[in-house]
Parts: structure tokens; C-alpha cells; sequence
């Protein structure tokens, strides 16, 4: 570990370290990807990759990824859920790699939902 | 370190290690590798997250799920269901002992939800041999702006505003403490850390040290700064090598950042900090002994005056607090004196940690606010008595404690309220024992211990605590006399006034205290030669009631000295002269037919 000369560089090894444990609890915004046998064998696996990728690449804070099991709804498989605080929890399905980035843009960072990839918002 | 959307951590504490949990760690990552998960969860050793009992402990985030008794096999599941598949593996996960319903999530958990964890903050969530950890929560930014915008005495003056009292057991005023050795004049002065914990059933010191080493270390060097020291010694008792070998790690990872050593974060402040590992003895815990030992002598007490404030080790001004009351330090000075303050009860102010044991369900780490109650700790806490028996009592504070009944279960935990009672806060340890416990029989443990461990430098400690341990012993078999009870409460009396030290000023507490609540056991065993609590096996006898016995032979079976005889179906017979009233006859007995008495 490199030496720590001032406050100056112990405040950002602070910052860099609280990104770095950040998944040790919920974030505020929740990213949920359908894992269950359905989603695997769909593609889930590729659009957490994508999801994971979009939201490092945008540096965005606060975000914990999850992965759920089957929900029951297999034909729609690969799914991903999109949680902001405060606002219902908006599903979406029929997912390709290349959704991702757009639905993490319009609906996760600026709140507006992606409507034409949405099949259920459950609550 | 890279960022991961997953966090398992798997608890490296001493208890959860003995339970296998490194085997489980190592088939975790061998699992998420094997998937072709490890770009995207990271798997963390931690310390002690306090909840021993159900060990090996795993919990996964962002959820955090809590699994418990997690097995190699297990962990495979784990792997392929929960963190491969999303699927939560329900059977793992922690169960109430009242009810059968599952606990999912870590903060929901009634062991958890009661306490205030502020010293075990970390414990458990961090990678305690990670100083980056340690730093994302906050670490060493206390000793930073102590560094920078306070002096030395303000900083004294913060630690009494605080309320904090030394959590060894003395509940002298920490920020009183520190005051003495800072105003005691003299260039070289000493900073020390008590680890040498050695109270039966106790087990705190161990779990910080091992769990959130760097938070030590921090308050230690805040301690340092502000008593105008240089150079610090931890005393840890070698008995807890795991403790030691994090603490070493810790040290030289921060002397590598420089947080410690010389010019520490460019404010010209210097300090070096060593660990000494002591032997096992439980005098050392004393901390005029501890200097002694540190020094290279045999640790045996000094009579005090002069103070170690004035003359402590090596004849220089030294303040010496226990691992707890460092480990508070650097949250006091990070949130401020008031924060803390701000909790505990009439003149104990903060939390204090206890080692909750003996016949309770949930045996583990607890931390609560001064003030709480027993019953709270005992039935909230700890889940109640194993096997819905009755409670009895609490032996609390350790070897040097007491005991309390079950008319003291509503009393508010302070220093003051406890010592009223007769215990003490001591350092922490807190046995429940149930109906079946023999409170002269646990008097007689606790004072064959402190007996044992008596330096023998005094003749109140050596001598009078032999003759008391005869003297229980002998109630114990069945010969006791119609005088030793006051005999016990002379002797105890005298061995607490005349001893040198904390230890003989203490040893008796355990007889005082079971005499003060349960002298009607005493008077059983030597009037009547009965032991209520049917567990002085000299004064039991097991027998076999011919009416219920069908003659079954579970009995026959279990029974490892061959006492029992009978034929199939005709009720059995137990030789009191080769029974060693292990009752293991008594267990294993399905129409409740063999009795003890």
C-alpha cells in the first residue's frame, strides 16, 4: 500500500474504498435480473454483464445488482427489474444485451421508463 | 480491490474457524470460480459477527442473506442456487428458537434488531486484515482531525465529556484517566492495551482484536497524542494467536501507510506501537502485574500508589485501558463526545459489550446500550433458556462477579446498579445458569479458578482463598459444617479488604454473592446433605422406579460404567456402588422411570 501523506490522500483512498464495498447493503437504486433456469437458459447471464458494464462505465453510485430466481414468467425471460427509491418497481422483458444501456440511461438515471419494453409492473 | 456486484462474507472469526468455516470460504470461491462468477462476487473472510451459536456464519449482499451452520456441502448450494440462480436456499437460513418461522435478512434477526452495535460496528462486515476496509468505513479519519484541529487537551477534555469508563471492569473515567497520566510530567511516556482477557466464558477482547484490529490501533494513537506518548504496547495473551496475527498484519500495514510511526500524516506526530504476548496468566490482566511482564519480570502486582500515571512502565508515566475502552476512542472523536454521550443510562454513558453463555439459546457477541435490562439481554437477546427450563440466575463480571437472581432480571445494566447488586460490570461475561445448575457448585468453579491463578505474592489472596475453596469443596461432598458458612462470609470479607490487588480483592465475590442470594442451597447441602439442583454428584443418588420401568434396556445401553442390570422386559436395577451419576441414564430414559435425587 502506498503511503498515506496528508489528509488530502487519505480522503480519497476513503472514497475509493467506500465504491469498492458499496454492495455490502442495498443500494438506493436496485438493478434485479431474472436468474431462475428460464433466465439463464434465456440469456439473463449476458444482460447482467451489460447491466454491470452500463453501470460501471457511468460510474454510478448507490446501484446494488441483484439477481432474483424464476418469477413465473419464463416466456418472457431474460427479465430485469429497475428499482428508484420511492417509485414502483418496473419490470422489463424480452431483454437483449443492447436494451440495457438505454433502459440504465432513460429509466435508472433519469427516471423515465422505458414503456415499449415493460411487461408488468408488479406493485 | 475491483468493484463487485456481490459481497459474501464468510465469518473468520475463533468460533466460526473451529466450525469449519475456512473450508467453507475455500469452497465458495473454488464454486464461484467454477461458474465463472469470480469477475462479478467476491468472497470476504470477516470477524466475529457475534452470533456463534449458529456458526459457521455466510451472509450474502446487497441482500444480505444470513446463513448459518454452513457446511462445505452447503456452500456448494449456496454457490449454484443463491448466487448462480437467484434462489434464496431457505433451509440454511437462521431459525428462532421459539419459533420455527425463517429469518432471511441480517438486520431483521431478533438477536440483532435489540443492540446497539457501536464498538463491534465492523465485526463481521469488514475484512479485518483489509486497511482499505477499515478505511471505507470511516477509519483513521478521527485520528486525522484529532491530529489537525484538536490539541492534546482538548481531546482529554472530549474523552470526559464522553461519559466513557474504562470497560475492563473498573468504570474508572477514561477521560479522568488519560487526564493524570497527561498532566504527569516526563518526555517518555507509555500508552498500553489491556488484551490479556482471560475470564472464563469471556470473550469480547477477542473478537474486536480479531475482528476490527485497526480501530484499536486508531484509538490507541489518539490516546497516544493526546497524553503526549510516543510509543504504545499491546499486551495480548498468547492463547489467542489468531488476534495476534491480524494485529501484526494490522500494524505493519499501517506503519507501511503511515499511520503509524514517524510523522504520521505529515503533522510531526510520532508513535510506534508493539505487541507483547503474554503467557497465559490471568494476574496479568491486572495492570500493574502487565508492566511487570512486559518489563521481562515475573508478573506479580505492585502495590499502588505511586499510580501508573506517575510511575508505570519502566518507571515512566503510562496509562493503560482495556481493548473495549480503545476501541470506542476513535468513534468518540469521529462523531463527537455528545453522540455518544447521547446513549447509556444515568452515570454509564455508551454501550457496553457482553459475552452472553451458559444455558441460553442464542450464546454469542452482544452489544447494548447501558441501561438495558438483564431480561432484555437474557429472553430478547438471547432467545431464552435451552430447553424452556427455568432461569435461575446470571453470573456476571466473570471470576471477580456476582451473581444475580431472577428478582434483579428488570434491573437497568450500569456500574452503578450492578454493583449495588453485589456483581460487578467486570469485563463483560454474562453465564446464565438454569434450575439445574448448583450455585455452591459454581462458586466452587469460579473460586478454584481465581485460587489457581493467585500470584501468591499476598497472604490474604493465597492463603485465604485456598482455605475457602477446602471449605466449598468440602460442602460440595456432603461433609459440610454447621459453621463454614460463616467461615466463607469472614474469610471473604478479609481476603477483599487485605488483598494486594484487583484479583484477591475480588475472588470472593462469586461465595459472597451465591450466599447473599441462594444460602438456603448451602444450608441444604450441610444440614440436609441434599443438593437442590441435583448436581453435586457426592450428594445424588439415581435410581430406577420399578412401577414405570418396562425394563426396555435404553438405559443398559447408555450407561458407560455397566451399573445397570435387569433382564428384557423386567425392570432394572442400578448398582450404587459402581454408578458414577453421570445421568446419562436419565437422559435416554423414554417413560421418565430413573430419578435423581
Amino acid at each position: 500500500m502506498p503511503k498515506i501523506n496528508n489528509l488530502e490522500e487519505l480522503k480519497k483512498l476513503r472514497e475509493k474504498s467506500i465504491t469498492e464495498t458499496a454492495a455490502r447493503k442495498e443500494g438506493k437504486f436496485r438493478v434485479i435480473i431474472g436468474l431462475g433456469t428460464c433466465g439463464i437458459a434465456a440469456g439473463g447471464r449476458k444482460i447482467m454483464e451489460a447491466a454491470m458494464e452500463e453501470i460501471s462505465k457511468r460510474g454510478l453510485k448507490d446501484v446494488s445488482v441483484e439477481t432474483t430466481g424464476c418469477i413465473g414468467m419464463c416466456q418472457n425471460e431474460p427479465l430485469m427489474d429497475i428499482v428508484r427509491p420511492g417509485e414502483p418497481r418496473v419490470t422489463y422483458g424480452n431483454l437483449k444485451p443492447e436494451d440495457v444501456p438505454r433502459i440504465i440511461a432513460d429509466h435508472l438515471v433519469n427516471g423515465n421508463v422505458v414503456e415499449e419494453k415493460v411487461i408488468g409492473r408488479p406493485e | 480491490m475491483a468493484t463487485f456486484r456481490s459481497h459474501v462474507l464468510v465469518c473468520g472469526g475463533t468460533g466460526c474457524t473451529s466450525g469449519g468455516s475456512d473450508k467453507v470460504l475455500e469452497t465458495l470461491r473454488e464454486g464461484i470460480k467454477a461458474n465463472g462468477l469470480d469477475k462479478e462476487i467476491t468472497v470476504v473472510q470477516t470477524g466475529c459477527h457475534g452470533m456463534c451459536e449458529a456458526g459457521p456464519i455466510v451472509i450474502v449482499y446487497p441482500e444480505g442473506t444470513f446463513y448459518t451452520h454452513v457446511k462445505p456441502q452447503d456452500a456448494k448450494e449456496i454457490v449454484t442456487e443463491h448466487l448462480l440462480k437467484g434462489r434464496v436456499v431457505e433451509r440454511l437460513l437462521y431459525k428462532e428458537a421459539m419459533h420455527s418461522e425463517a429469518v432471511p435478512h441480517y438486520n431483521e434477526l431478533p438477536f440483532y434488531s435489540k443492540q446497539v452495535r457501536l464498538t463491534l460496528r465492523n465485526c463481521g462486515y469488514i475484512d479485518p486484515d483489509s486497511l482499505e476496509e477499515y478505511i471505507a468505513r470511516d477509519g483513521y479519519q478521527a485520528l486525522a482531525k484529532v491530529l489537525t484541529e484538536k490539541t492534546p487537551e482538548q481531546v482529554v477534555e472530549d474523552m470526559k465529556t464522553s461519559g466513557l469508563r474504562g470497560r475492563g471492569g473498573g468504570g474508572f473515567s477514561t477521560g479522568m484517566k488519560w487526564m493524570f497520566c497527561a498532566k504527569s510530567p516526563g518526555p517518555k511516556k507509555y500508552v498500553i492495551c489491556n488484551a490479556d482477557e482471560g475470564d472464563p466464558g469471556a470473550f469480547m477482547d477477542r473478537s474486536l482484536l480479531e475482528g476490527d484490529p485497526h480501530a484499536i490501533i486508531e484509538g490507541m494513537a489518539i490516546g497516544a497524542y493526546a497524553m503526549g506518548a510516543d510509543e504504545g504496547y499491546i499486551y495480548c495473551r498468547a492463547e489467542y494467536p489468531l488476534a495476534i496475527k491480524r494485529l501484526l498484519k494490522s500494524i505493519g500495514d499501517a506503519e507501511e501507510a503511515g499511520l503509524l510511526g514517524e510523522n504520521i500524516l505529515g503533522t510531526g506526530f510520532n508513535f510506534t506501537l508493539h505487541v507483547k504476548e503474554g503467557a497465559g496468566a490471568f494476574v496479568c490482566g491486572e495492570e500493574t502485574a502487565l508492566m511487570n511482564s512486559i518489563e521481562g519480570k515475573r508478573g506479580m502486582p505492585r502495590p499502588r500508589p505511586p499510580f501508573p500515571a506517575i510511575k508505570g512502565l519502566w518507571e515512566k508515566p503510562s496509562n493503560i485501558n482495556n481493548v473495549e475502552t480503545w476501541a470506542n476512542v476513535a468513534q468518540i472523536m469521529f462523531h463527537g463526545p455528545e453522540w455518544y454521550a447521547n446513549y447509556g443510562y444515568e452515570k454509564s454513558r455508551g454501550t457496553k459489550v457482553f459475552a452472553l453463555t451458559g444455558k441460553v439459546n442464542n450464546t454469542g457477541l452482544v452489544e447494548v446500550p447501558m441501561g438495558t435490562t438483564i431480561r432484555e439481554v437474557v429472553f430478547d437477546i438471547g432467545g431464552g433458556i435451552i430447553g424452556g427450563k427455568k432461569f435461575k440466575a446470571v453470573q456476571i463480571g466473570g471470576p471477580s462477579g456476582g451473581c444475580l437472581t431472577e428478582e434483579h432480571l428488570d434491573l437497568p445494566i450500569s456500574y452503578e446498579s450492578l454493583t449495588a447488586a453485589g456483581a460487578i460490570m467486570g469485563s463483560g461475561g454474562l453465564v446464565v445458569v438454569d434450575e439445574e445448575t448448583c450455585m455452591v457448585d459454581m462458586a466452587r468453579f469460579f473460586l478454584e479458578f481465581t485460587q489457581r491463578e493467585s500470584c501468591g505474592k499476598c497472604i490474604p489472596c493465597r492463603e485465604g482463598t485456598k482455605k475457602m475453596l477446602d471449605i466449598l469443596i468440602r460442602i460440595t461432598e456432603g461433609k459440610g459444617r454447621e459453621e463454614d458458612i460463616d467461615n466463607l462470609i469472614y474469610l471473604g470479607t478479609q481476603i477483599k479488604t487485605a488483598s494486594l490487588c484487583g484479583l484477591g480483592q475480588t475472588a470472593p465475590n462469586p461465595v459472597l454473592t451465591t450466599l447473599r442470594y441462594f444460602r438456603h442451597e448451602y444450608e441444604a447441602h450441610i444440614r440436609e446433605k441434599r443438593c437442590p439442583a441435583g448436581a453435586c454428584k457426592a450428594l445424588i443418588t439415581i435410581t430406577i422406579d420399578p412401577a414405570k420401568c418396562v425394563g426396555c434396556t435404553k438405559c443398559t445401553k447408555a450407561c458407560p460404567v455397566k451399573a445397570i442390570s435387569g433382564t428384557v422386559k423386567q425392570p432394572h436395577l442400578i448398582d450404587q456402588d459402581l454408578c458414577i451419576k453421570c445421568g446419562a441414564c436419565v437422559e435416554v430414559c423414554p417413560f421418565k422411570a430413573i430419578d435423581k435425587k
